[in-house]
Formats: C-alpha cells, sequence, structure tokens
C-alpha cells in the first residue's frame, strides 16, 4: 500500500493538480458571475471550445502567445453577449438558448479549425506558454514547485479568484449582480438596470470562459483537439453548484475536482487499475447531483436564477 | 418608433410558417461559411439536397439518420410539453444503447430479441429520466442541470463499461461485443439499411400526438405545463403527472438507442450517438413541441447531416457545416417563437 501510496504522490503531483485546476477555476468564476447574475450559461462547454480553437488559431499565425490569449477572451466575451442578447434582452429560455449556443459555437469551432488548417495527420502544435518560477518562492519546498514554478495563466487564476470575491462582495457592481440575480424586481425599483449589469456578467462570465479555454490549446496541450475541452464546461456547471454559487467555494470545487483527476490520471499512469479511471471522472457529477439534493433546502442558489426580466410585466 | 407588444392569441398558421422563417433564416446566415471556404452557396446547397433527399438511396439514409433524433425530439417535445426541462435525452439513449445491447447479446428467437430488446432499452431510458424528475419533485433540484449532469455520468459508466468487463475481446478495441445476429432489426428494402426501427420512429410520433392531444394523460401534460396551479386547483396530481412524463420521455429517448444497436451499429462504442439527444432539443424547439412537427424536423436535421459529407467531398466546405446549422436553426427558431408571444407594432411618434 505504502508503495503505491509513494508512487502517486511523488513530486509533481501537486504541481498536476493545480494544473488541472487552472481552466476549471476560469471556467467556474465564469459561469459564477453569470449566474449570480440569474444567467444560466449552457453554453460554456461551446463557448470554452471556440475559444480554445480562436486563441490556438491567433497564436499560431500571429507566434504571439499574449495575442492568441486576447483572442481567446475576445471570443468568449462575444459569444457571452450573444447568449446575454438572447436570454436577457430578447428574455428566451436560458437552458435552451444555452445548449444553442453550444452546438452553435462548437460546429463553428470545428468548421473554421478544418476550414485553416485541412485534414492533417499529425495536428498542428504550437510553441505554447512555459512556466515562469517566480524568484524566491519557487524554491520553497513542496510548494515552491507545485505552485510557484507555473504558467503566468495560473498565476492568474491564483489571483483571479480573491479578486473574483472582492468585485463580487465588496464592490457596487458586484452588489448590483448579486441584486439583479436575487431580485431583480427591488433592483429594478433601485435604480440597478438589471438588463445592463446582466449583460456584463454573463460578457464577463464569457471572457473568463474564454481565458480557461486559451489555457486548454496554449499551455496544457499546445494543440487544438475536437475533444479538448470534453466535458470540462459541464464540469464547471457541477462546479459552481457544488461550490455554492461563492467564488471561494466554487475555486475550492475545482482544486478538489482537480486531486480527484490528478488521481486517476496517476492511477492510469501506473497500472493500478483496480478500479476503472471513468469512476473518478464520475465523481465531481454524482457528488453535484447529490449535493443539489441536500442543498434545495436552504436554497443557496441565486433566486431569479433562469427567469427573465421584463420591466413591463409585473 | 418600433415596439414589442404582448399577443393575446397566435394564429394557427404560425406554427408552420416560423420552423420554415428559421430555417431559411439559418441557411442564409450560414452561407457565409460556405463563401468564406471558398465555394458556391447555391452549388453546396445543391449537393447537400440531393445527396440527402435526392434519390431513394439517399432518401433511405437520411431516414436512418433521422430516426434517432425522432425518438429523442418525441422524449424532448413531451417532456417540454410538461415543463419537465429534461437535457438528458443523450445520456439516456445511451442508457438505452447499452441495456438493449446486453439484451441482444444473448442467444434467443430473434422475434423474442428484439421485444426485449425494446422493452429493456426504453425502461433503461426511463430509469435514467426518472432520477432528476425525482429529484425535482422531492427535492425541489432543479431538472436542467441534474438531467444534463446525467449524461455525463452515465457516458462515463458506458466508457467504464467498453474499456473494461464488456471489452470485446475478438477486436481488442474499446467497443462492446456484437448483438446476435438474429436480434438484428431487419432492413425493410434489399440494399439499403432502412431498418424496422425507422418505421417504428414514424409509427410512434403520431401516437405520440395522439397521447398528447386526445388521452387523460396528454391533457394531464399539457396543463401541468401551461399552468401547475390550475392543475392543482382542478384535482391534477401535479408530481405523478411529472413523473409519469419523465418516464415516458425517457422510454422514447431509450428508443432510440434500440434502434442505433439494432438497426445501425449491432454493438455500443464511444461515440454511437454524435449528439442525437441534443439535436433531439433541436428538432423539438422546430416542431414548436408538437410530436407529428418532430418528423420534418429530425429529416430535415438529418438531411443536413448526410448531405454535408456529401458537399464536403464535393465542393470542399467542412462536413461540420452541418453542426453549425443545426445550433444556428435552434437559435433562430428561438428568435422566432418571440413572435409567439409578442407582435411588433409601430408607435407614433407624437405620444
Amino acid at each position: 500500500m505504502s508503495a503505491v501510496f509513494e508512487q502517486i504522490f511523488q513530486v509533481g503531483f501537486l504541481a498536476a493538480i493545480v494544473r488541472i485546476a487552472t481552466p476549471l477555476a476560469f471556467a467556474t468564476l465564469g459561469e459564477m458571475f453569470s449566474e449570480r447574475a440569474g444567467v444560466l450559461n449552457l453554453g460554456i462547454e461551446g463557448i470554452m471550445l471556440l475559444s480554445a480553437m480562436a486563441g490556438f488559431t491567433a497564436t499560431s499565425l500571429s507566434g504571439s502567445l499574449w495575442l492568441g490569449v486576447l483572442v481567446a477572451v475576445l471570443v468568449g466575451a462575444a459569444m457571452g453577449a450573444l447568449h446575454a442578447l438572447f436570454t436577457v434582452a430578447l428574455g428566451l429560455s436560458q437552458h435552451v438558448c444555452g445548449i444553442g449556443v453550444t452546438l452553435f459555437s462548437s460546429g463553428l469551432a470545428y468548421f473554421l479549425y478544418r476550414l485553416i488548417f485541412g485534414q492533417q495527420s499529425v495536428p498542428p502544435s504550437i510553441d505554447g506558454f512555459k512556466p515562469v518560477p517566480i524568484p524566491l518562492l519557487s524554491g520553497m519546498p513542496v510548494l515552491g514547485p507545485a505552485v510557484f514554478n507555473q504558467f503566468t495563466l495560473v498565476y492568474l487564476a491564483i489571483m483571479a479568484v480573491p479578486l473574483a470575491a472582492f468585485v463580487l462582495y465588496r464592490t457596487p457592481w458586484g452588489l448590483s449582480v448579486r441584486m439583479v440575480g436575487e431580485n431583480p424586481r427591488a433592483a429594478d425599483s433601485a435604480g440597478v438596470s438589471v438588463i445592463a449589469t446582466r449583460f456584463q456578467a454573463v460578457i464577463l462570465g464569457g471572457a473568463l470562459m474564454g481565458l480557461a479555454g486559451a489555457f486548454l490549446t496554449m499551455a496544457q496541450f499546445n494543440a487544438f483537439t475536437f475533444g479538448v475541452v470534453s466535458g470540462r464546461g459541464w464540469v464547471a456547471i457541477a462546479l459552481v453548484v457544488f461550490g455554492r454559487w461563492d467564488p471561494w467555494r466554487s475555486a475550492g470545487a475545482a482544486l478538489l475536482f482537480a486531486f480527484v483527476d490528478a488521481l486517476q490520471l496517476r492511477m492510469q499512469a501506473s497500472g493500478l487499475g483496480h478500479i476503472p479511471y471513468e469512476a473518478f471522472l464520475m465523481l465531481p457529477f454524482i457528488f453535484t447531483i447529490v449535493a443539489m439534493a441536500f442543498m434545495s433546502r436552504n436554497a443557496v442558489a441565486p433566486s431569479a436564477l433562469l427567469k427573465p426580466f421584463r420591466r413591463e410585466e409585473r | 418608433m418600433f415596439r414589442l407588444e404582448a399577443r393575446t392569441s397566435t394564429p394557427a398558421w404560425f406554427n408552420l410558417v416560423l420552423p420554415l422563417i428559421a430555417i431559411a433564416a439559418t441557411l442564409v446566415l450560414c452561407s457565409g461559411l460556405i463563401a468564406i471556404a471558398g465555394a458556391g452557396v447555391i452549388e453546396a446547397y445543391g449537393v447537400m439536397l440531393s445527396a440527402s433527399l435526392g434519390d431513394s438511396y439517399a432518401i433511405t439514409e437520411t431516414l436512418v439518420r433521422a430516426a434517432p433524433m425522432i425518438f429523442t425530439g418525441l422524449a424532448v417535445a413531451i417532456a417540454f410539453r410538461a415543463k419537465f426541462w429534461n437535457i438528458g435525452a443523450e445520456g439516456q439513449l445511451l442508457a438505452g444503447a447499452v441495456a438493449s445491447c446486453f439484451v441482444g447479446e444473448i442467444p434467443m428467437p430473434g422475434t423474442l430479441a428484439m421485444l426485449l430488446m425494446a422493452i429493456v432499452g426504453a425502461a433503461a431510458g426511463a430509469v435514467v429520466a426518472l432520477v432528476p424528475a425525482t429529484l425535482r419533485v422531492k427535492f425541489k433540484v432543479d431538472d436542467v442541470v441534474s438531467s444534463l449532469l446525467l449524461n455525463s455520468v452515465i457516458y462515463y459508466a458506458l466508457m467504464a463499461l467498453i474499456e473494461g468487463p464488456w471489452k470485446d475481446t475478438f477486436s481488442g478495441y474499446p467497443i462492446s461485443p456484437p448483438i446476435e445476429d438474429s436480434a438484428n432489426l431487419p432492413v425493410l428494402i434489399e440494399g439499403t439499411r432502412l431498418h424496422l426501427g425507422v418505421v417504428v420512429a414514424l409509427i410512434a410520433a403520431p401516437l405520440c400526438w395522439f397521447l398528447i392531444a386526445r388521452t387523460t394523460l396528454g391533457f394531464r401534460i399539457r396543463v401541468t405545463g401551461e399552468n401547475p396551479e390550475a392543475a392543482r386547483f382542478g384535482g391534477i396530481n401535479v408530481q405523478r403527472v411529472l413523473l409519469s412524463t419523465a418516464l415516458l420521455s425517457g422510454a422514447l429517448a431509450g428508443l432510440a438507442g434500440v434502434g442505433e444497436v439494432g438497426g445501425v451499429h449491432f454493438q455500443v462504442m464511444s461515440d454511437i450517438s454524435p449528439g442525437y439527444g441534443y439535436s433531439g432539443i433541436v428538432v423539438a424547439m422546430l416542431a414548436r413541441l408538437n410530436p407529428l412537427g418532430v418528423v420534418p424536423a429530425a429529416i430535415f436535421l438529418a438531411a443536413v447531416m448526410t448531405g454535408a459529407e456529401a458537399m464536403s467531398r464535393a465542393t470542399g466546405v467542412p462536413a461540420f457545416l452541418s453542426d453549425v446549422i443545426q445550433g444556428t436553426a435552434l437559435l433562430a427558431m428561438l428568435v422566432a417563437l418571440l413572435f409567439t408571444a409578442y407582435r411588433i407594432r409601430r408607435v407614433g411618434a407624437q405620444t
């Protein structure tokens, strides 16, 4: 047993957890902002894929990694704006629109990728982000190599969590977001524009989903494949619920899932396959469904989630 | 100035015209992509049409492709009628496929095998759909998210089976062993893939229409969806109606999986469904949740999918255009639906 333990928890395991958690943290924070404003964004899976493709393509054509990140973020924000146009401005049903956005953006990602790169036997790759060790801190035992010798995008994700919490809980805009998600009628009476605030939150959410996509193709895999997102968007939907719509808890949930995922990868690699690895991949979904059954009693979901707001209808 | 104004009633011809407008808008929007790909728009759509509906063989291929989407479309349409937000048709289809494949591998007389496959497959889909419905009824859990997340659970369960204990020992690939030859659904026209399941799908649609429009359960489903308060006052057990709807919806989605195993693939693999469960949402919305409309809507999507491959070979436009068309059609239809609830009124400037 201890041999198994050592094989799994060797150096690099913690670093792997941090790396796997990064795109999930971006995506989860993005979905959280959207949902806190009262808009469920099931477009996340497709938005991540399209951003991943767009960022990869921009970098591949221009040679600039940061230009790729910028393009991915802009594409994510644009798709967020599209979802907001349908669900906030037009008040259409959020879940069906979200599926529509996912189908549309993944279709577009496949189409454009095939158009630009053709059908190649070996998928084209880019020279992706390299780890940037932080002076002094990276010399620390354990935490040094795991946390402070990572990609710049990882540091960005680590900073994004307290920043998101600050924005949501300590700024007037964050208050507006929470108000339009809980009680849009009251927010409207208090002079907060429900439509504008929801638009902003969903667009910010889309931009964060874009960052998640960029990380996948530009730091983690350095190539775009059709399965590059492979359900990570749905995982983020689960993590937001599991993290009770709170930035800290959602990030914690992302770390927890990353731990399970890293463990599963290690067990697969070391051939200790007594338990099928799929069992681990299932866990976040099962946990979330079970957690939802327990949570619903103290209703922590934003009250106005899934409810469109039309000012004239009272 | 123009203003959106709430409608009190919707003219009946809207049901027919709106999907057509949505589809026309979709084809116009997507022609931009064909142009970007450097092909002629008319030519590309022409190849698409002739390769999917141009001759009798093409039509049978399109129908084979349409069958699973008729089932998932019906599953979604019936669920949405009761406002049971079943986004889980994909998982229910996979469950139906796995369960029916298990049965099909047991040697037994052909007719019995097919019957049992259908029953067990439908039951498996129904059980999966019952989970989000029960969670909603008992624990007030949001069915959108729970049914969506179950898709991933079922998918990974399927993968665990075909990469583990159920792996085909003969080929060594991560696919299940094939079902017995006698359990294959009979091919109806020699030289094509048109199997019995397609006919069952085509019959299921009017049956579902009858159920929704003419039976007591159908009435309860409609009232529960339109006005649960009124339903409750009228003595309808809304929770029970939701559970029955879920069973029905899941069973239909499960049958989609049965058809794919029994009539098309004869085994289970990881990509047995290229998202037919999600396509079912597109189909149901295009059909305006009317079971009779599900058939033409599914045939349209199927034609786009079959046609796209031929179009790609002929013009070099990536076949993924069909995925874009699918997503665009759903979004266009949603926008078109606005006109059932609102009308655009000209508002005088002097007001």
